[in-house]
């Protein structure tokens, strides 16, 4: 294929991901190191139907101006990346200055907000990511061994924690999971224990956030390894039974080295999918126990009044730096690869 | 190709009795958990508020009391009625359809065109236009949106249908281009290479050699887009008005806000009717996808 | 006879003539775009104001709750998309901010003559938004039960945490209290409402220099954290739509909650009739005696873009007169607390009622206010859940909110 034909082929798709995203990537990142212009202020007067109150507001004319002069507002360079609503450098060095051992550094640490979104963020996609395939795996070869006219059913209710969308499914758990809702209701009478409330532990937080996860997002898995599943070459298999092999021996030397090329491409999209985790936080109203990456800028854009689009813009650049240094064992072996095909 | 064979002359048949119980129960046990909770609520949709939110007993929920206290009836049609009637779900529906179908068409159009050419052209900078695929899919979809919405409306093209299906589009090219590239990576050159020795152009030989056989590659891409376009929340409710709202931002509005009373039994009856164009969608297609999935994810 | 049929007549052609002119408010020309919140009050609204179209006029109205998140850019635009954005006291902040809106002074003037003194929300002498109805949490409470064992209706906290301490030992209800604490936006409200009713201000005086690490703010913290003794455990999940149902379930003496959901608490349509009877609305509990309610009063109006032109300006005010109008707000009392002439506070609106007589204070309209909302919203739950000290709370807003107002400009 000539350069001109790759091109002719691809334009459409590539200006499409530069347009709406690259080129937005780009003035993220640009923004992300300004700040708002300082807003000059006026004493005044506000009146409204609850009587008059001595306020303070921001003088037009003046900031006018300002904002005319450079509208992208005041370069702040990195300072937003280390300030403590992010990777707070000044705290952390005073913090390991004044602290007295390492059990305070890390209690002190994990207050920091931009940590405490980073730690659940990364226990999520660690223990989501490997679950996510094991069950996978297991119920693609459980499935594959049933008999057929059982396999249609079976593979479209196993679809379905899949297709439904995360803030919909999320909420429907939520609303089952409550202490007198029947998940809820059954694990108190399970353990026996009348006031045990899945949403008033942090702990039982976390672990009710990991097990949507890997609900959720198992079926990918399973269809994934299923379909594998299909392929395996039958010579090899035989070759093996013939030699004396077990079911998990055979399941261990045969298939599982077929599918792993399968189980990389399901752990990279799981690991860039669970690193950006937010909408269960949303739907299983978690805020009080688990924040995560994506939840912070949220908070910045959405929640606020007046979005804090510089600091959503610094969390963002991070949250793409911080997929990347996850994705990269997994890149260098496919680089190798690819270039050893090309 | 079964994996637990259970023929008599296998020497470990008698061990896959027990195998197979369970298989069976595992089976059970993981359907029981994947499919419960949507039953529960397509059930309780067609109960009243009272009954499915019992804080006082959750069997209230199956038997209903609530339910024929307030309507007479043991089943109620009242939150379908609210939400598809009074409140018009039908149109965010139709809206929905609009919009994933759409997405789905544009984005295997574009996908099938970019991933061949990924797939076949050789080049080194291949690797790289892949890469930047996977971190251009890392950026959180709230950022992005947000951005879009001052040159939007800068342009004029804020709160209209095509803005929003060309903005999914776009976003979901990189999962895309990842799907199609791997599937055409496994459709052997020989079938073009041949066409063009023949005589055709690069186009002419994708379209007359490589299309017919490319099908259940795209259905299996076809249908991660349109599942990717029909759940979107984010940039839906960002991008749209309320008349054109798409159905998932429709179901967020019927949960009330901080001040204001939600309608909670439109919204579930929303959600189960969300739930069942995506139902018949797998029944039609589940052949498809494993088929597609088989041939163009394994050299992912 | 003949002469006072012609005068009939004639005055009758004239009286309809009228009437057909108000029926369609009398604009000549221009475009009205309102964008709103998404709620039944606002639908009313809007709906009255398109009844202002005609061949020369055209009203279109959207009402998402996605409102506040496109306001600005949909304003900033030459001309803007939107007219008439229909904000509350934290949503017309950033619109002053960025010098979105204009000045009413004039419209006031030649048509505002319906409206009265206390709705006209006035920054620097200048007219910026016409309020048409008021809300703010109070009180709400069972009164059989408060009856059956004897106990006053609770005008302080301390009689609030009493009260519910007596029913919890008595018995008669594990967890009889419950607020809105879930974390973000509601919880920050709830610090918000009781720091208020401390008396003291957020700010130093004429600065954006937080003043709420004192024995204020701490008083206001242990209040939050008192009131969590007797609410259940999963208060931190609880906001408006989580504590309804908990209520309608018999298990809540008390709650705090807002004025807007009162009609569905107390109404005839409520899932649970027999508890809806027996609820009734109080003010907000003071933080001592003799104090204000200790919540927080939010207004909802309207202002008028200001990147658009003259025509459209005058149109969408005169469009927003009818919408506001005493004879719309008449048929629709129900709906809101209105602010508008004529309005007969019904059942529903006697806790926003007794807030203001009480003289609890509006929610501040400073341009720094919402981000010490979200610093507040993210910071004190650790506090609640018993894994900081109040201290360490009070330290952490200050952090939180000090490094957004430098990032937004109104610190250094």
């Amino acid at each position: 294929m000539t350069h001109k034909e790759f091109m002719a082929f691809i334009w459409p798709s590539l200006l499409a991901m530069a347009l709406f995203i690259a080129v937005p990537i780009v003035s993220v990142a640009y923004q992300s190191m300004f700040v708002e212009h300082e807003q000059i202020m006026i004493e005044t007067e506000t009146c409204g139907p609850f009587g008059c109150t001595p306020e303070v507001a921001v003088d037009q004319d003046a900031m006018r101006k300002v904002r005319e002069d450079s509208p992208a507002g005041r370069f702040n360079g990195l300072d937003t990346y280390t300030n403590s609503s992010h990777l707070a450098t000044d705290e952390i060095t005073e913090i390991v200055a004044t602290s007295e051992n390492f059990g305070e550094i890390r209690d002190r640490i994990m207050n920091l907000p931009f940590y405490k979104a980073l730690i659940f963020t990364l226990s999520y996609t660690f223990i989501v990511t490997p679950l996510v395939i094991v069950f996978g795996f297991i119920i693609a070869v459980v499935v594959n061994s049933i008999p057929s006219f059982l396999k249609g059913p079976v593979i479209f209710f196993s679809l379905l924690p899949m297709i439904v969308t995360p803030l919909v499914g999320s909420l429907v758990l939520f609303w089952m999971i409550d202490s007198r809702g029947v998940v809820g209701a059954f694990l108190q009478y399970l353990f026996a224990d009348p006031s045990l409330s899945l949403k008033a532990s942090p702990t039982l937080t976390w672990v009710t956030l990991f097990v949507y996860g890997v609900w959720h997002s198992a079926p990918f898995a399973f269809v994934v390894f299923y379909a594998g599943l299909q392929t395996v070459p039958s010579d090899t298999l035989e070759s093996s039974m013939v030699d004396g092999a077990n079911r998990w021996e055979q399941i261990r030397f045969v298939v599982m080295p077929y599918l792993l090329p399968l189980a990389t491409f399901v752990a990279l999209m799981q690991l860039m999918d669970n690193f950006r985790i937010f909408e269960p936080i949303i739907g299983f109203s978690a805020s009080a126990s688990a924040t995560s990456l994506s939840y912070l800028i949220y908070t910045d854009l959405r929640e606020a009044e007046t979005p804090l689009f510089g600091s959503a813009a610094a969390t963002s650049m991070l949250t793409i730096i911080g997929v990347i240094i996850l994705l990269l064992p997994v890149l260098f072996r496919n680089a190798r690869e690819f270039n050893r095909k090309a | 190709m079964a994996l637990f064979q259970t023929s008599s002359d296998n020497p470990a048949a008698q061990k896959s009795t027990a195998l197979a119980v369970l298989s069976v129960a595992f089976v059970l046990v993981w359907l029981f958990i994947a499919a419960f909770p949507f039953l529960w609520t397509a059930w309780g949709s067609f109960k009243a508020e009272g009954d499915f939110f019992s804080r006082a007993d959750w069997m209230n929920a199956i038997t209903g009391p609530a339910t024929t206290a307030q309507t007479g009836g043991a089943f109620t049609l009242d939150g379908y009625r609210g939400a598809w009637i009074e409140k018009e779900f039908w149109r965010a529906a139709m809206n929905t359809g609009i919009v994933t179908l759409c997405v789905t068409m544009i984005s295997l159009t574009l996908g099938t065109l970019g991933g061949y050419a990924l797939a076949r052209s050789g080049f080194r900078y291949t690797f790289w236009i892949l890469i930047a695929a996977l971190v251009f899919r890392a950026m959180p979809h709230v950022t992005l949106v947000s951005g879009y919405l001052l040159p939007f409306f800068q342009l004029n093209i804020w709160g209209y249908l095509p803005t929003t299906i060309i903005v999914l589009v776009a976003i979901n090219q990189p999962f895309t281009l990842w799907m199609l590239h791997s599937f055409f990576l496994s459709i052997p050159k020989d079938l073009d290479e041949a066409a063009m020795v023949d005589g055709c152009t690069r186009f002419q030989a994708f379209r007359l050699a490589i299309i017919p056989v490319m099908w259940p590659g795209v259905v299996t891409t076809g249908l991660f887009s349109f599942l990717l376009a029909y759940n979107d929340f984010t940039t839906t409710s960002m991008l749209l008005t309320e008349t054109n709202a798409t159905m998932i931002p429709k179901i967020n509005s019927f949960l009330g806000s901080t001040q204001e009373e939600g309608k909670v039994m439109y919204a579930v009856a929303a959600v189960v009717s969300a739930i069942i164009p995506l139902f018949v969608l797998i029944m039609f297609f589940q052949r498809q996808i494993v088929s597609g999935l088989t041939a163009g994810a394994v050299k992912g | 006879m003949k002469f006072k049929l012609t005068t009939a007549l004639v005055a009758c052609g004239l009286a309809m003539s009228t009437t057909a002119a108000l029926a369609d408010c009398g604009i000549e020309g221009g475009s009205v775009r309102i964008l709103s919140n998404d709620f039944e009050a606002l639908h009313v609204i809007a709906d009255a104001a398109k009844t202002c179209a005609n061949d020369s006029v055209e009203v279109t109205s959207n009402a998402t709750t996605e409102h506040k998140n496109i306001q600005v850019p949909a304003l900033t635009t030459n001309p803007a998309s939107y007219t008439v954005p229909i904000v509350a006291t934290n949503s017309i902040v950033p619109l002053l901010n960025e010098d979105l809106i204009r000045p009413l002074d004039a419209y006031v003037e030649k048509w505002g003559q319906q409206l009265l003194p206390q709705q006209l929300i006035k920054v620097d002498g200048k007219v910026m938004a016409i309020a048409f109805m008021a809300n703010a949490q109070h009180l709400f409470y069972r009164k059989d039960i408060l009856e059956e064992h004897g106990i006053a209706v609770p005008g302080t906290y301390a009689e609030l945490i009493e009260a519910s301490k007596m029913l919890k030992d008595k018995g008669v209800m594990e967890y009889p209290l419950a607020a809105n604490f879930k974390p973000g936006w509601n919880l920050a409200a709830e610090f918000v409402n009781t720091y208020l009713g401390t008396g003291g201000d957020f700010f130093k005086a004429g600065s954006a220099e937080l003043d709420i690490d004192n024995a204020n703010g701490m008083k206001t913290l242990e209040t939050l954290k008192a009131m969590t003794n007797y609410m259940s455990p999963d208060y931190v999940t609880y906001d408006t739509n989580g504590v309804k149902p908990i209520w309608e379930a018999n298990e809540l003496a008390f709650a705090t909650s807002w004025g807007s959901r009162a009609s569905a608490y107390i109404g005839d349509d409520s899932p649970a009739p027999e508890i809806a009877k027996a609820t009734a609305l109080a003010a907000m509990p003071a933080l001592m005696d003799g104090g204000v309610p200790s919540a927080a009063l939010w207004w909802d109006g309207f202002t008028i873009a200001k990147n658009i032109s003259d025509e459209d300006a005058e149109a969408s005010f005169r469009a927003m007169m009818k919408g506001i109008s005493p004879q719309v707000i008449a048929e629709n009392q129900e709906l809101a607390v209105w602010l508008v002439d004529g309005y007969a506070p019904t059942p529903a609106a006697d806790g926003v009622v007794a807030n203001l007589q009480g003289k609890a204070r509006p929610y501040p309209m400073v341009p720094y206010m919402g981000l010490l909302h979200t610093a507040l919203g993210d910071n004190v739950i650790e506090y609640l859940q018993g894994s900081e000290s109040a201290e360490q709370a009070l330290d952490d807003i200050t952090a939180a909110y000090n490094t957004a107002a430098k990032e937004a400009g109104f610190l250094n």
